[in-house]
Formats: C-alpha cells, sequence, structure tokens
C-alpha cells in the first residue's frame, strides 16, 4: 500500500511535501484536497485529520498531520539523502532551529500577506485594505532581515553547503508572495535572498519546482477564485 | 568535575514556558549545566550583551563551547541526541516518534501563540499601564484557550496516559509548562477539565514532583511581580506589543 499524501498545492506546507516526496523518488498517492472547495471542512477528510488541515499523510491506518512531522516521517521511513536532514548533531540543530522559529516567522508573516491581500477580499467581497497589508508586509519585512542576519547569513543555504529540509520549508513560503503576483517585491530588493531562492530552485530542480509552483504563480487564476460558501464563512470567522 | 571544557549554558528565565521545559528536561536527566539568567522583566534579552548570544533576543539559548542554539524545540532535540537521554522522550520508533513532531508543530499556533496571553492581560498590561486590561479581553483569550484545549484533547491526548501513548514524551513537557502559565495567573484551565486534570498530574509525577515545582515557583508566584518597578525603556520597548493586545 502506496503512501497516501492529501495535498493542495496553494498550500505552502504542501508543496514543500509534494517537491520533497518527488524529489526522493518517494511513491505516493497524490489526494487533492481542494481548498477553495472547502474540502478540507468536510466530515470525511477530518477522518484523515482532524484538525481539517493540509497536507495530511495516510500509511496503512496511520495518520499524520503537520507539514514538519510529514517531512521528518518521510525523511526517516525512506531514508533520504543526509543532507536533508543531517546526521551532524550541530547542522540537524541548525535545521530544527528553523524549522521551529518558522512557525511564527515567515510562515505566520506569510499567511498574513495572503489572507490580507487574496483571501479575505474573496471571502468578504470587498477589495482588501491597504493599511492591513502594509502592516503585514512590514512585519515580513523585519522578518526577512531576521532570516538573512540569523539563518542565512553569508552561506549557500541555511545549514551550509548543501540545501536541507530547512531551506525548502522556507523557500515554499516566500513562493506565495512571488512578486510576480503579489507585488511585494520580495527578492528584487533582496539579491542575496534572490540568490539563494535560485539555488534551492536549481537544488530541487527547476522543472519540479515549476511544477509545484505553477498554480500559485498564476496570478490571474488565483484573483478570480471562486471560493465555496462554507469556505467563505470560515474564513470570515477566522480572519475577525 | 571535567576542567579546560567550557561548561554547557543554558541562558534562561523561568518566567518564561519553554524555557521551563528545557530546565525541567535538564535537571530531569542529569544534564550538567550552567544557568545563565536573563530577566526578561528587567529588559536583559534586549541588551547588546545577550544579542551576541541569541541575536533573535530570546529564550532559552543553549550555549555549547562555541556553538548557540535558539528554539527550546531544537535544544530539547539537540540534549537528547547528545546525551543519549531515555527513549521515550523522544521514541526512536517511527510513528510514536512522528507523534512528537506533530504535536511540537502545532503547540507553536496553539498554546504558545495564545497561552502566554493570558499573562500578558492580567500582569504585564496592568503592570505597564497603571491600569488593568478590559474583561473582554480576558474573555477572549480564555475562549481562545479553550477551543484549542479541546483540539488538544481531541486530537492528541484521546484516552491515552500522555501524548504518546503510555509515557511521558518531549510534547508533553512542551505541552504542560505553556498551560501553567495561565494558572499561575489565575486562569484555572484544569478545575472544570478532569482528563486534562488527571494528564498534568501524570505529567508532573513522571517529571518529579519537586522538579516540576522547582521550575513552576517562579510563575506560581507571580503576583509578587505587581509590586515591581518596571524600567522605563522596557516599557518602551514592550508598548508595541502591548497596543496590540489590547486592540
Amino acid at each position: 500500500m502506496v503512501v497516501e499524501l492529501f495535498l493542495d498545492l496553494l498550500s505552502q506546507p504542501c508543496r514543500a511535501l509534494f517537491i520533497f516526496a518527488k524529489k526522493n523518488n518517494i511513491p505516493f498517492e497524490f489526494k487533492h484536497v481542494e481548498l477553495i472547495k472547502g474540502q478540507h471542512l468536510s466530515e470525511e477528510f477530518g477522518k484523515v485529520n482532524v484538525l481539517k488541515k493540509v497536507p495530511a499523510l495516510k500509511d496503512g491506518t496511520f495518520t499524520l498531520a503537520e507539514s514538519i512531522a510529514i517531512l521528518l516521517y518521510l525523511r526517516r521511513k525512506f531514508n533520504t539523502p543526509d543532507h536533508w536532514y543531517p546526521s551532524d548533531l550541530r547542522k540537524r540543530a541548525r535545521v530544527d532551529e528553523y524549522l521551529s522559529w518558522q512557525h511564527t516567522a515567515i510562515r505566520e508573516k506569510g499567511c498574513r500577506i495572503f489572507f490580507t491581500k487574496v483571501l479575505m477580499p474573496l471571502a468578504v467581497g470587498q477589495p482588501f485594505s491597504p493599511d492591513k497589508l502594509e502592516e503585514a508586509v512590514k512585519e515580513m519585512n523585519f522578518t526577512l532581515v531576521q532570516f538573512e542576519e540569523k539563518f542565512l547569513q553569508d552561506k549557500p543555504f541555511i545549514v551550509g553547503s548543501e540545501i536541507s529540509l530547512a531551506d525548502l520549508v522556507a523557500i515554499v513560503e516566500l513562493m506565495q508572495h512571488d512578486p510576480n503576483f503579489l507585488g511585494c517585491k520580495r527578492f528584487a530588493d533582496r539579491p542575496k535572498l534572490a540568490a539563494w531562492r535560485s539555488r534551492g530552485e536549481e537544488a530541487v530542480g527547476k522543472e519540479l519546482f515549476q511544477e509545484a509552483h505553477k498554480q500559485v504563480l498564476n496570478a490571474k487564476s488565483l484573483g478570480s477564485m471562486q471560493l465555496s460558501s462554507e469556505l467563505k464563512e470560515h474564513l470570515k470567522q477566522i480572519l475577525k | 568535575m571535567l576542567t579546560g571544557r567550557m561548561a554547557l549554558e543554558l541562558y534562561l528565565d523561568l518566567i518564561s514556558p519553554p524555557c521551563r521545559a528545557v530546565y525541567i528536561f535538564a535537571k530531569k536527566n542529569n544534564i550538567c549545566f550552567e544557568f545563565k539568567p536573563v530577566e526578561l522583566f528587567k529588559g536583559q534579552q534586549h541588551t547588546e550583551e545577550f544579542a551576541k548570544v541569541n541575536i533573535l533576543k530570546k529564550v532559552p539559548v543553549l550555549k555549547d563551547g562555541v556553538f548557540t542554539l535558539a528554539e527550546s524545540t531544537a535544544i530539547l532535540l539537540y540534549l537528547s541526541r547528545k546525551y543519549n537521554t531515555p527513549d521515550h522522550w523522544y521514541s526512536s520508533d517511527l510513528q510514536k516518534r512522528a507523534r512528537v513532531d506533530e504535536y511540537l508543530s502545532w503547540h507553536h499556533n496553539s498554546f504558545r501563540r495564545i497561552a502566554p496571553k493570558t499573562l500578558w492581560i492580567k500582569v504585564l498590561i496592568p503592570l505597564f499601564t497603571g491600569q488593568a486590561a478590559p474583561p473582554e479581553k480576558l474573555q477572549e483569550v480564555i475562549d481562545e484557550l479553550a477551543a484549542s484545549l479541546v483540539q488538544f484533547e481531541e486530537k492528541f491526548l484521546q484516552d491515552k496516559p500522555f501524548i504518546m501513548g503510555s509515557e511521558i514524551s518531549l510534547a508533553d513537557l512542551m505541552a504542560v509548562v505553556e498551560l501553567m502559565q495561565p494558572v499561575g495567573v489565575g486562569c484555572h484551565i484544569f478545575a472544570d477539565r478532569p482528563k486534562l486534570a488527571a494528564w498534568r498530574s501524570r505529567v508532573e509525577e513522571a517529571v518529579g514532583k519537586e522538579l516540576f515545582q522547582e521550575a513552576h515557583e517562579q510563575i506560581l508566584n507571580i503576583k509578587e511581580l505587581s509590586s515591581i518597578e518596571v524600567e522605563p525603556k522596557l516599557k518602551e520597548l514592550l508598548a508595541p506589543t502591548l497596543m496590540k493586545m489590547l486592540k
């Protein structure tokens, strides 16, 4: 029985998982959970993940939520190359450090931007608030400075010379705000970050990287997404 | 005593839940370390000196020779590996370990994000502004925390003695220290939740009552804080977070 991964490539953590599994030739069944149709809120999906979030994994009777947990599980089960999660004590600690910090840093700030600029307007049928967006972008900018100063520094990747889970998890988050769509000029202003992103894309493989990001980089289709009414209600509740 | 070798340093303030997790874990596993106090209420995390230790200006931090490490999860994992602590803390079993990872990930945007707000509202805001926070604010936080507690019981604890199963792990430790924050400021979240209360007792016992109490002495006596003089510089630094909380 093949591992099932419940994904929607609109979601950053789903993309990290998708890329990781494909890159490492991990056989899996892609179970599409369409977020804009609110499929993650269904009772059926609730049986896979009671937290009603993607990504989720199902390996036989074993189900698992949280992308970080799933990445680590796949890495161990399929014994992927060492650089993804180095066996060296200190290098591994650096990956853990980033994976922990990012929840309330890049992930949180990034999500806020996406909610404010894309989801909120679609949910309430009104244009986004420029003030709220400005605030969200400001926080993200501060976070990116911390990222460059503390985590990336002058290294090619977060842990050193090779890509790891830390870089993968970081890059997919920042791709939600690709300058092509959100106009936040995330990479244009930051040559060091831009260079790192290119290296990451190359390490993963350009074709796979582009495949994973096809949906989220399609500005036109993103802006005209039709959210299900259930999802709209759900969003209005969280965004309150 | 090992001469010629720098001791492991842990930069901690036991007011902070993640610091308590690291402290308890190290002590429980007889890991020798030098306790480097960083007094949060004196704003010591904002000093230039501490920034050299952790540019993120947060505790806990580990310093092992020239190697410094932030983030309590990373620190706990590092210690568990370096000191080869008993397996139950971070099981070598693939699926059990995944359960711990799952909790440790979820934790950030649930208990870690919400529980500290109770301290802000009940202690810090009055301390810094001289006024009580609006009661609706506290209710908002209590409701948010309640929703998280439901998810915790439903998804993570269920009917097991501990999150992973029959033994305590890093997941239980991280969860319990965070939930002691509201308790310390008078939000008795365990009072009407028997399953949770039983779990907390089990965790306390597994850790050792004396050590548990020792780690929580400060937060459980937090009312004493209400009489301290807050440095104006610290007030200034914390003002934006304060405003955000009150919005």
